[in-house]
């Protein structure tokens, strides 16, 4: 059994008495692979806000197995503002600080960790760009790489799959897969079918949480579909792969 | 009147000083409010200020003491309320920068006599800045220039992705109200430049002049402080000149600047597009198209 990194219990969430979530429970364990589904507003990033402490649950525990330092962050990509002055290496760069000690950190030891990780996600010649010069899949590069610098063990992405081609959504799963082998990791995704062939369990976010855990997803019936993303994003199998949810 | 002869009268070796100085935090201060889009945030604490000023002139306490006060409980309230999104942002602005300037207009109404220095508060007068604020304006400069230093990366990062920031432990709530309190701060200081009114021009059009060169954060703030210590000693001994109010005449320096920037900015662009296709046509190159 692998070790439990959070566990939520119970949680409701929510602004201004808009009650978002309601009594989530949910443990993510070491290497698991959790795809989050749902609607528009059904409450998937509110969850993922609540697990990196961003809000505060109005009911309910979290109890964190992992520092809270030791969880990645990859933001929806559409809140930035691209006329930030800021470049591409300063933003990976960011994904090393730590409190109130960021300003102090060494230059040196971190260039080396920023150009390896540039050349892993593939955009170490674009380093020295001002982020409103990328596209939409450079600046989610971007953001993998902020989010991933640290070596976190919990990697919690919010739609990594808007704004990027289809070269690209087939090598960021690549890359999640081969990163999935150290850590945990939980996509929020509004698209079911994209998402499926890489992940190992589903939860469905519309304001309560239902989990279905691994083995309700039959990988035989998912190799048949294996390559093409698309094929399986247009296809019924999503839907019916997964049980009912028992109200 | 040679320019360096102006240097034997006192009143313009503290104008000259006080121009550098607010340069240096006006530039800093001014890149950061201006890449966060806090131009409208920094006008409301600019007029809630002028609330101090008459409060000041009422009570005998020094206008400008009243005015940081005015200053700095505008910011903070504006901070605070928008965190807690009790109201709209842009309500909470218009409403205390009408709030001061009602409190303001109250109390110098009220004040026996007439206010001296009254337009000085709303317009600027560079000419007329005593020692004791050359020394606060120092103090403040060194203030904003050393919390920057130290903080630059920090401030950067939380100014780009404030929640990002948080998961990564930095204290965002602390800085953000530290740095909205040296926002109220440099505009207070500022006012003896270029008045309440004309101010938010000192904190923004250096940044954008600078901006249409560079696209880093750090180049900006360099770049504003230049272009706004230029500015204010071309706009000094321009009003001096031709004797009008100093304060206006800097901004309209200011304005002069960045339109030739706009104008520097296109010729090269333009050369350079010349210069490609020049290249491109030249006969013997192959494999172009």
């Amino acid at each position: 059994m692998s070790k439990l990194q959070l566990e939520l219990e119970n949680i409701s969430a929510g602004y201004q008495n808009k009650i978002v979530l309601e009594d989530v429970s949910l443990s993510v364990y070491e290497q698991d692979f959790i795809g989050i589904i749902g609607p528009n507003g059904g409450g998937k990033t509110t969850l993922l806000r609540v697990i990196l402490g961003l809000i505060k649950p109005i009911h309910g525990n979290i109890r964190y197995f992992i520092s809270r330092q030791e969880i990645g962050y990859l933001p929806q990509v559409n809140q930035f503002d691209e006329q930030f002055p800021i470049t591409v290496h300063e933003v990976v760069h960011s994904g090393l600080s730590k409190g109130i000690r960021t300003g102090l950190l060494k230059h040196k030891s971190c260039n080396e960790k920023i150009e390896e990780i540039l050349d892993s996600v593939g955009i170490h010649s674009l380093r020295n760009r001002s982020i409103g010069e990328l596209s939409g899949g450079e600046l989610q590069r971007t953001m993998l790489a902020r989010a991933i610098i640290s070596s976190p063990r919990l990697l919690v992405l919010d739609e990594p799959n808007t704004y990027v081609d289809n070269k690209f959504e087939i090598e960021l799963y690549t890359i999640l897969k081969r990163l999935n082998k150290t850590l945990s990791i939980l996509l929020v995704s509004h698209d079911v079918g994209t998402i499926t062939p890489y992940i190992k369990s589903i939860a469905c976010v519309n304001q309560k949480l239902h989990y279905h855990p691994s083995n309700e997803i039959s990988t035989e019936q998912l190799k048949i579909y294996n390559c093409p993303i698309e094929i399986i994003s247009h296809g019924q199998i999503p839907h019916r792969i997964i049980k009912d949810h028992q109200q | 009147m040679e320019f360096i002869e102006l240097f034997e009268y006192g009143f313009f070796r503290n104008a000259f000083s006080a121009a550098l100085l607010m340069s240096i935090s006006c530039g800093i201060i001014g890149t950061y409010i201006v890449t966060r889009r806090m131009v409208f945030i920094s006008g409301g604490i600019t007029h809630a200020s002028f609330g101090g000023v008459g409060i000041g002139y009422f009570f005998g306490i020094p206008p400008l003491v009243g005015a940081a006060i005015f200053a700095v409980v505008a910011a903070l309230t504006t901070e605070n309320l928008t965190r807690r999104k009790i109201l709209r942002n842009d309500s909470i602005i218009a409403i205390t920068w009408s709030l001061g300037m009602a409190i303001g207009i109250i109390f110098i109404y009220l004040t026996p006599g007439y206010a001296p220095n009254l337009m000085s508060f709303l317009f600027g007068s560079i000419i007329t800045v005593t020692l004791t604020d050359l020394l606060f304006m120092l103090v403040l400069t060194l203030a904003v220039t050393m919390f920057f230093m130290t903080f630059y990366r920090t401030i950067l990062y939380i100014s780009f992705d404030e929640q990002f920031a948080k998961t990564r432990g930095i204290p965002v709530m602390l800085m953000n109200y530290l740095l909205i309190i040296l926002v109220a701060l440099t505009i207070v200081l500022s006012i003896r430049i270029a008045g309440i009114i004309l101010i938010l021009s000192l904190l923004t059009i250096p940044q954008n002049t600078a901006n249409l060169f560079t696209n880093r954060f750090g180049r900006i703030i360099t770049g504003s402080i230049i272009t706004g210590f230029l500015a204010s000693v071309i706009g000094l001994y321009v009003s001096y000149l031709l004797n009008i109010p100093s304060g206006a005449t800097i901004i309209f320096i200011l304005v002069v600047i960045y339109l030739l920037g706009r104008l520097l900015k296109f010729i090269t662009l333009n050369y350079h597009l010349w210069i490609s296709e020049k290249l491109l046509k030249k006969p013997g190159r192959t494999g172009g198209s």
